[in-house]
Order: C-alpha cells, then structure tokens, then sequence
C-alpha cells in the first residue's frame, strides 16, 4: 500500500474520470430532453476508434477528437431518426445502437490493433502548472480534461439559464404541452441526442488516444454503461455528474494500483469492483423517495403528435 | 407530404412481413458492405446463407453446427421474450449465462469421478439455480428499491466475466492440467457429458430443452393467466394494476425464467460443445439472443425461426471468415444491421402511411 502515492492517485483520477464523465453529461443532456439512449457504449466505442483512426493517419490529436465527436454523433442520429421518426421502441434501438456500434468499431480498427496513438500534449498554464503541489496534480492535464470540466458548467448554465435549456426540459418534462406551444418536440430530442453521440464519442476517442492510448477491440468494456448508470446517480444535474465521475474514477484508479502494488485481495475481484460499486450506488439512490422522481418525465416514452 | 396515422392495432399482416423485409434489407446493405470490403458481395452472401446448408464440401459439417449455435440462442431469447413483452428489461442473459456454466460445472467437477446418472441431473439443477439466483439479483432490487432492472443486469455482466476468468485459473481448474487455465474437459467425463444425442443432427439436451422451452412459451403467452398478465402489463402497466397484476410478482417470475433458461444454456454448452469452463466461455450468445428475440417479434415460434436464422449467419459467417477472408466483425456488423432495420420497419406495423396535402393553418 506504500507504494501508492495520494498525489499522483489524484492526478491519475481526473484522467480517468473523463471519459465517462463526457459520455455521462451528454447522456444527462439527451435524457433531460426525455429520451433514454441506451447506445452511449457504441458511441464511445465508434469515437474511440474514428478518432483514433483520425488522429493516427493525420498525426494530429485535435483532429481525431474532432472525428470522434462527429462520428458519434452521426451514429447517434441512427438511433435519433428511428426513435424520433419511426417511433422505435427506445430501449431496443438503443441496444442495437450498442450492438452495432461494437461491431462496426471492431471492423473498421482491425488493422490499427497495437498502434500507438500521437501523443496528446499536456498543457502548460503559466503560473499555475508551476504551483508546488497542487500545479502538477491540477494544471498538468491535457486539454481534454479542462473541455470536459468547461462543458459541466456550460450544460448547466444552458440548461439553468439559456431560453432553449428551457425548451429542452420542457420537452422532456412534458412533450404534449411543448408540442401545444409550437416548439418542435423531435427537433430539439434530435438535437439532444446529437449532442449526446457527440460527447459519448469525445469520451471513447479519450479512452483510445490519451488514457491507453491505442487501439483494441471493446476497449470501452462498459464505461458506457457506467455512465448511464452515471446519470441515474446524479440525479440528472449537471454537477452530481461530475462529483460521480470522479467518484468512480477514483474507484477504477484505485483497483488498478491495489492491482499494480500486489495487494492480497485477487486481481479479478478488484477488476469488478467498479461494477459492483456501481450497483451500489444504484441501489441506494433508488431506494431513497427522492431520487425516482428527479427523472424527466418523459424519459423513454414516444412522442407522436396525433392531428 | 406523408404523415403517419396510428392504428388502432397493430397489422397482423405487418407483424408477419417486417422480419422478412428486414433479412432481405440487410442482405442488400450487407453486400454493399462486402464490396467496400472488397470482397464479391454475391459470393459473400451466398457463402453466409447457401453454403452451410446445401453447399455438398461444407454442408456435413456445417449442419448439425445449426442446431448446436441455434439452442442457445433460442432458450436464451424464450426466456428474453416473456420479460420484454411485459417492459421488464433484462439484458444481462450472457452474464446469467455463465453463472449457469460455472455453477452447472462446479456440481460435475465436485462429482468427478463418480458415474452414476444422477451427476447430469444435479448439474442442469446447477445451471438452473446459477442463472435464476444471478437474474433474481436485479429483480429483488427493481422490486424492493425500484433499482433499474437494465443497469444492474448489465452491470452483472461484467461481474461475471470477471469470476469466470477466477474461476478457470483458480477454484474450478483443472488439477491435473499442467497449470493451463481451463477447468477439467466436462465432455470426456461421461456421467457429466451433453453428447450428441443423434449422429450427425447438432441435437443435444439444449436443443432438446430449447424446443420445450418454446412449446411451454406458446402455451404460456396463449393459454395460461400467467401469459395474459404478462401481455396485459406490457399494452398498459396501469390497465394491469387495476386487473389485479401484482407487478413485483411479475417481475420476479420473469426474471426468474429469462436467468433460468439462460442459465440452462449456460449449462449445456459447458457441458457439451464447450466442454470446459475456460476464460473466454462467454461468446456472447447472451446478447445476440436479444436480437434473435425481437427478430422472432417476441413469439415463441418466430423465435423459432429466428434463433435458426440467426445460427446460420454465425455458421456462415465463420465459413466466409475461411473462405473469403471476411472478418470476423463484418458478420457482428451485420447482426446489428439486422436489428436495426427491423426496428425500423416496425414502424409499419403500428402506423399506417397516409398521403396528405400539407395543411394551411
């Protein structure tokens, strides 16, 4: 246990926590709109191999997070059309979504297993980076890292202050009355939802050109669906998001250097713990009066509006 | 402009029509994915489909490989089906799935070596509790805390991909297999062995137990209260309440069967084209039969139907990987194709299409 130091523990967290705390806010954004993607694993897992593709062939990071923010989304907007447009069951398309997504990302990364992804700069904040402790453990992060934080406070304040954050929730509240008042209910989900695929793929292109960082098959395995469960957790607010993702990367960077320093308890009991924690922290949420009713009302139900 | 106008029910016709129209949709997207593959997409197709079953080099090995890919898959998808009729959501099958093989081989690896009849028997008991008590997890919760059903299942998945690579390197390994991870060969010990049981035909007792699982079902969903109190939830949850539903009951019971027939699966691949518990056990039958059960549009004998198909593509898929080079992805890409596009297409069996003038307000 010596081993582990409480400060680079620290700093390795808020790596870790990215990925799933961008796919966990865009979900929150899609689910505030009161739909309910459960396809955020195959977003991540097609971001995560077009961005890598992206940033390999062109050398450049920034061009591979861009990609992978566009190929999610694309792919997010299959499931948009059919859930929006042709009605489809939500939690089926959203399956499917997740299903097709692992396959298509194995396809098109098979010839990029084992290559190495160009190397993501960390940021150098004059005065603060140099701060004796707290610089190197907060201010030496890549960009991606400081994006992620900025879009927390940004979703909130859209969706705190901003006419169409209101519009949003008012869909995802209630799409009947939305949809008397003259806002167009399946523009706006398809909008949510777009940025939803555009987060979850930030996320997976995270996961393949920064914390790896290369390629293999699944690599995702589950942080999508963690951050789902993320959002459950959160109680669909923008920060509880955040508090949650550091809360569980906290966990996942713990058992890999419990794992790393030879602890006695075994490798594949730590590997799981995120899970179970995960189940957790479900549980308990769900089991408090409060916490079922924070959900949109609207969350998974078909909007059509009858002539 | 078109506009969709709901039906007041669903079109038997449709029902019927959509899975048909979606294999042929994915059959033309999925050569178009060939040919960008740079392979001939006729032949592509032609190998997934034709070949394993009539093809005279390939079809003696590869038709008994129907029935053994196709059990699974069914016994898995009844069980999926009689919970996703009633919006209960269990996607964690494959996780049920293996706690059914690691339990069902756990009691045969404790008998080893005894002979004696009752060791199958008290092995497909394993496999049954296995996978029921992994299910009855997420139902307690969804029933005593409203935890969402969906999440835990999946999350058990994780957990027990995790126990099964202990399980193959720690308790269950084999004693005398020279330290290689992998649980003892369960085919080669009779009194615990799931054989062929027909030369030549794939059919061994998951198969067997497959096609039950799929007469209880019809009878079940058609014939039985239980059947109509599932069917009455999932068309209206408050419509059920004031019928008298007792919904946690419901709950637990559909949980129970999906993990129960998951686990049975589970137990009969270990124990017969398995063989062993080893680390990559988990093949994912667990969420390709989600699509099998949707593609058989949650009716016990299109599931059928669709666990059939659904093998043929795994068949053929493999033999397009030998043949052609296909990887192995292509057919997974295809899989999710085909979900899609029924999905998709199911929008025709609740809306009607209606031309109309656009309306000037």
């Amino acid at each position: 246990m010596g081993s582990i130091d409480p400060l680079v523990l620290l700093a390795a967290i808020m790596m870790a926590s990215t990925p799933i705390l961008l796919a966990a806010l865009g979900e929150m954004v899609v689910e505030r709109a009161g739909v309910l993607n459960l396809g955020v694993e195959g977003m991540m897992i097609t971001g995560a191999i077009v961005g890598f593709v992206a940033a390999y062939e062109s050398g450049s990071p920034t061009l591979g997070f861009v990609t992978a923010a566009l190929g999610g989304a694309l792919i997010s907007l299959l499931f948009g059309v059919l859930t929006q447009f042709l009605m489809s069951n939500q939690v089926a398309t959203g399956l499917a979504l997740t299903l097709f997504g692992l396959g298509l990302s194995s396809l098109i990364g098979q010839s990029y297993s084992g290559l190495r992804a160009p190397l993501t700069p960390d940021l150098h904040i004059p005065v603060l980076s140099d701060l004796p402790v707290v610089g190197r453990v907060l201010f030496q992060h890549d960009a991606m890292v400081y994006v992620a934080l900025a879009l927390v406070v940004g979703v909130w304040a859209f969706l705190k202050f901003t006419r169409a954050g209101l519009i949003l929730r008012a869909v995802g509240e209630s799409h009947d009355a939305a949809h008397a008042l003259g806002y167009r209910v399946k523009l706006v989900r398809l909008c949510a939802i777009a940025f939803g695929g555009a987060l979850a793929g930030l996320g997976g292109a995270y996961l393949s050109l920064v914390r790896v960082p290369s390629w293999t098959d699944g690599m995702t395995a589950g942080a999508g669906w963690i951050a789902l469960a993320l959002v459950v957790f959160a109680s669909w607010k923008a920060f509880r998001v955040l508090a949650g993702a550091y809360l569980f990367g906290g966990i996942s960077v713990l058992q890999l250097n419990l794992q790393a320093a030879g602890s006695k308890v075994p490798a594949d009991l730590l590997s799981m713990s995120p899970f179970l924690a995960t189940i957790l922290v479900l549980v308990i949420i769900s089991a408090r009066k409060k916490g079922a009713t924070a959900a949109p009302a609207m969350l998974g139900r078909v909007f059509h509006a009858s002539q | 402009m078109i506009t969709l106008v709901k039906r007041p029910t669903p079109s038997r016709l449709w029902i019927v029509l959509t899975p048909l129209v979606a294999v042929l949709l994915t059959m033309v997207a999925g050569a178009a994915l060939f040919a960008m593959l740079g392979k001939d997409p006729i032949e592509a197709i032609r190998t997934i489909f034709w070949d394993p079953l009539f093809n005279p080099q390939f079809a003696a090995y590869s038709r008994p490989q129907l029935l053994v890919k196709a059990g699974p898959l069914i016994l898995i998808a009844i069980g999926l089906s009689l919970g996703f009729r009633a919006g209960i959501w269990n996607i964690g099958a494959e996780g049920q799935y293996i706690m059914g093989a690691i339990c069902g081989a756990a009691v045969g690896l404790a008998a080893y070596p005894i002979d004696a009849w009752w060791v199958f028997a008290a092995m497909v008991l394993g496999g049954l509790a296995g996978g029921t008590a992994w299910a009855m997890i997420p139902a307690v919760l969804r029933v005593a805390f409203k935890t969402n059903e969906i999440l835990v299942s999946l999350m058990l998945v994780y957990v027990a991909e995790n126990l099964l690579a202990s399980m193959a390197v720690g308790a269950l390994r084999n004693p005398e297999g020279g330290g290689f991870p992998g649980s003892r060969n369960l085919s080669q010990y009779p009194a615990a062995a799931n054989p062929e049981l027909i030369a030549g035909t794939g059919m061994h007792w998951g198969v067997v137990a497959a096609f039950i699982a799929v007469i209880f079902a019809y009878v079940i969903l058609s014939r039985h209260m239980l059947g109509f109190q599932i069917r009455l939830t999932g068309q209206s949850p408050r419509a059920a309440r004031f019928a008298g539903v007792n919904a946690a009951r419901l709950i637990l019971i559909c949980l129970g069967i999906s993990g129960g027939l998951a686990g049975l699966a589970g137990l009969f691949e270990v124990s017969g084209p398995a063989g062993q518990i080893s680390i990559d056990f988990g093949s994912g039958y667990g969420f390709t039969a989600i699509i099998v059960a949707f593609l058989g549009r949650l009716n016990p004998i299109g599931i059928l139907l669709a666990g059939l198909l659904m093998a043929l593509t795994y068949i053929g898929g493999e033999l397009a990987q030998f043949m052609l080079g296909l990887p192995a992805s292509a057919i997974q890409v295809f899989q999710g194709m085909l979900l899609m596009f029924l999905l998709a297409l199911d929008v025709l069996t609740n809306y009607s299409l209606r031309w109309r003038k656009r309306e000037t307000a």
